[in-house]
């Protein structure tokens, strides 16, 4: 009886360890989205610029589209900026956005400043829209297919290799 | 140059601490006088070596060597000379240098005042210690390099996290690690005991002092960690059951049972295997923290420098070390027998319900903290586990704690009767009930947790402060001889009625920042007025102005009493440092024994880039500022209780018994080896 309750420390901290050991290979930051493989929320924002329209449920099918989630008080917008144009401009996917509770003469600065890779742009003031989508913090990205069901979802700024090792892949699933 | 002396000095270190393992362990079991001299001679060079290391580290933070991929990461030449030192552990590779040095310097004091120990377990304690610190340098040696150099070198750092830039924070570190890496003594001790298969009562006196000084510091490290993040952080909050909070609390939650349970194994020879098994799972612990802080298996606002691989790294060396020791555990505890009979009631039993409610507290922390990885690794849901848990699971186990610290003390050894000692705290329980009635009727039947905890604080003072003077004989009226127990009374009695005190001080504290917490938030523009508690706060004006490294926004804030008397100015500034792109709140604070007055400002909108914020401003600075005013009663109260609790073991350490100890071991032990 005494033996075997001395035992009793040394079983619980390996199996404590084997879930340490379980646990190194996972992100604990990753947050999977309930909306994948999920139809689009509907909502209707209106556009930022005169030369691109807003954006609605009804814009997102026919072709894949990558959603990014951006404001122009966010820094790590900025950082993927480039990132998102070099993907737009490669006509991989066609490049839409949610620009997030930001003041529009802002958000219009900031895109003449980067430049604009968008083809469409609603604008989310209130962030009301971003609530539904399930927005965690900008930026954000979705990429949602043809029948305009959300597929994958990128928490924080794209990176190249995000672009190369999950979106692309993914991308080329999809066809 | 400096940096490859310090790096080399650091490999030695690491060759020394083989050698101070194999000539420990291997003297003991040969029983060679030489080699087990050997061990402590080792010991001593091996500090002497991490000391050499770590100043090479900090001349190249002093002098902002960039070619030094740590300096280069988490220093700027622009930074306050304070931070560029404290930047030394301000990072992964810098402060797991300071880890192992502390574990050498705790190594040396063995070495040099643990003369009174039996020559054998002092050689086994300096072995396994040497052994912890061959793993911990080879984790540095080959995953955590500090002394990489860069090439080409960038011509400046990329600055210290500004959070860290902070004197409450600079210090913490060092605190808990002194805190943490103290336990590996205790955990030594209680590992060369299994060695040698036996534990008796001058076992637990040697093991206690070095627990006791470990306590103290993680005690300080803790309360340290509290106060920055209740002033930087901004939220006006001091505890937040983050896992990286949890880490360090958890040790602390064992090592205060240890203190305990060893009390009884020094005095009547009794809990020696649960006292061998607490000194073992306290180091463990703090262990597990260093592991769960780099690792990056859980998520937290604290974390820094994580990174799988050395996550495995260290999960091994954890593995080897609290598995080790857990196995030698099970083969040895069993043989060992317990001396001293007890009736339940008696000091002896409250002492081991005081061990229960320690142990189920921990257990408690670490279910909570390790919840999340349980359920991911499983497959499940992704969750958080918050503060609703830890208070509704971690707090009922510990209010028994503040009835039984009053009864404890009180009770006699072996047998004791409960009826006369509540009898003796009749006092105690008529304050707890008035003080219990008039937060009642105060609030109006506000919340019961505050009645409950308010009584329950009142008890333990009360009840601790009858013991004291029942011992000094205070109703004797005699001042002669009351002086006389007063010097007569043991430093570690004094201590303990000091330390208890601090609990009942602190649960005061933590009472009213919970349950009496008023807010204020709100946009004003200068010269307008907010009300909090009884103070009316005018913001006067906000100025921008420039520091070393950061511009800042200051609020200059007013505050009145009810008559309109100006009683205080507060300062609350937002930072903003451009290198790293990153604000931080600096909460302008007024402490009164009643409560703080918290102040913050907000800078409105966004965070904005440096050249933005330059370009903006005084077109675009708005005109209205959004102020946050907090009112946290008795948050002093939790900082003096820690100090309080910390004092405490600070003066049971002078107790002379501890210090000159050498206590008489049963004669199987032969001390002419030397």
């Amino acid at each position: 009886m005494k033996r075997a309750l001395a035992l009793v420390p040394m079983a619980v901290a390996a199996a404590v360890a084997v879930f340490f050991y379980l646990g190194l290979g996972r992100d604990p930051a990753a947050l999977p989205s309930a909306l994948i493989d999920r139809p689009v929320p509907a909502f209707e924002l209106p556009p930022l610029l005169a030369d691109r329209p807003g954006l609605a449920k009804g814009d997102l099918v026919g072709q894949p589209h990558l959603v990014n989630v951006f404001a122009s008080w966010c820094l790590p917008c900025r950082a993927e900026h480039p990132v998102i144009s070099d993907l737009a401009d490669s006509g991989a996917v066609q490049v839409v956005a949610i620009n997030y509770k930001d003041k529009p003469a802002d958000a219009r600065r900031w895109l003449t400043e980067l430049g604009n890779p968008y083809a469409r742009i609603g604008v989310d003031e209130s962030g009301r829209v971003a609530i539904d989508w399930g927005v965690y913090g900008v930026p954000e990205t979705y990429l949602v297919d043809a029948a305009g069901q959300i597929r994958y979802r990128h928490v924080g700024p794209l990176t190249a290799a995000v672009v190369r090792g999950e979106l692309l892949p993914r991308l080329a699933a999809l066809r | 140059m400096i940096a490859e002396l310090g790096h080399f000095a650091m490999i030695l270190a690491l060759f020394l601490a083989v050698a101070q393992s194999g000539l420990g362990l291997v003297g003991a079991a040969r029983d060679d006088g030489v080699w087990m001299a050997g061990a402590g001679a080792t010991a001593i060079a091996q500090f002497a070596g991490l000391t050499v290391a770590f100043a090479a580290l900090t001349y190249g933070h002093v002098v902002s060597d960039f070619s030094l991929a740590t300096v280069a990461a988490n220093s700027h030449s622009a930074m306050p000379m304070l931070y560029k030192v404290t930047g030394v552990w301000g990072n992964h590779e810098g402060s797991m240098l300071l880890w192992v040095l502390i574990l050498a310097l705790f190594g040396a004091a063995i070495a040099l005042f643990g003369m009174a120990l039996p020559a054998p377990l002092r050689a086994r304690v300096l072995g396994v210690q040497g052994l912890v610190g061959v793993g911990f340098l080879l984790f540095l040696a080959a995953t955590s390099n500090p002394f990489a150099r860069l090439a080409p070198a960038p011509l400046d750092g990329a600055d210290l996290n500004p959070l860290l830039q902070d004197p409450g924070l600079a210090f913490h570190p060092p605190m808990l690690y002194l805190g943490y890496v103290g336990l590996s003594v205790a955990f030594s001790f209680a590992v060369a005991a299994l060695i040698e298969g036996r534990v008796d009562p001058a076992w637990a006196r040697w093991v206690r002092p070095w627990t006791l000084a470990a306590w103290v510091f993680l005690t300080l490290g803790i309360g340290l960690g509290s106060w920055w993040a209740y002033y930087e952080l901004g939220w006006g909050g001091w505890w937040f059951w983050d896992p990286v909070e949890n880490a360090s609390f958890m040790p602390w939650l064992a090592a205060t049972a240890l203190l305990h349970s060893a009390s009884v194994a020094e005095k009547r020879d009794a809990l020696k295997s649960w006292t061998v098994l607490l000194a073992i799972l306290a180091f463990s612990l703090s262990l597990m923290g260093t592991f769960l802080v780099r690792s990056g298996v859980l998520t937290s606002v604290h974390a820094f420098a994580t990174d799988p691989e050395r996550g495995v790294f260290i999960l091994v060396l954890l593995v080897i070390a609290i598995g080790g020791a857990l196995a030698l555990f099970a083969v040895r505890a069993p043989s060992l027998r317990g001396g001293g009979l007890f009736r339940p009631i008696s000091r002896e039993g409250g002492l081991v319900l005081n061990n229960l409610l320690f142990a189920t507290a921990t257990a408690t922390v670490l279910l909570g903290t390790l919840y999340p990885l349980f359920l991911d690794a499983v497959g499940g849901p992704k969750v958080s586990v918050g503060a609703p848990y830890f208070n509704a699971t971690f707090v009922p186990v510990t209010l028994p704690l503040a009835i039984l610290a009053a009864v404890g003390p009180m009770l006699p050894w072996k047998r004791a009767d409960l009826g006369a000692v509540l009898s003796r705290l009749w006092i105690a329980a008529a304050a707890a009930g008035v003080a219990g009635l008039w937060v009642w009727w105060r609030d109006t039947g506000g919340p019961l947790g505050a009645v409950v905890g308010i009584a329950f604080a009142v008890w333990l003072a009360c009840g601790v402060l009858i013991e004291w003077g029942q011992r000094l004989a205070l109703t004797s009226g005699d001042a002669r001889r009351i002086l006389g127990r007063l010097r007569g009374l043991p430093r570690a009695a004094h201590g303990m009625t000091l330390a208890h005190l601090g609990l009942a001080v602190f649960i005061c504290g933590a009472v009213g920042d919970s349950f009496w917490k008023q807010e204020v938030i709100r946009e004003v523009k200068p010269g307008e007025t907010l009300t909090i508690a009884d103070y009316q706060v005018t913001l006067d004006r906000v100025s921008r102005e420039p520091g070393p490294n950061y511009t800042a926004t200051v609020a200059h804030l007013s505050v009145r009493d009810t008559d309109g008397v100006l009683v205080t100015q507060l300062r609350p500034e937002k930072r903003f440092y451009p290198v790293q792109a990153m604000p931080t709140t600096e909460a302008a604070i007024w402490s009164r024994p009643a409560g703080d007055l918290y102040a913050v400002i907000d800078a409105g909108g966004p965070p904005r880039t440096a050249s933005e914020q330059s370009q903006r401003q005084p077109a675009e600075a708005p005109a209205r500022w959004l102020i946050r005013l907090y009112f946290n009663p008795l948050v002093p109260w939790l900082w003096a209780g820690v100090v309080m609790m910390a004092a405490g073991g600070g003066l049971s350490l002078t107790d002379r018994r501890l210090r000159v100890g050498a206590p008489a071991r049963r004669p199987a032990v032969d001390p002419a080896v030397s």
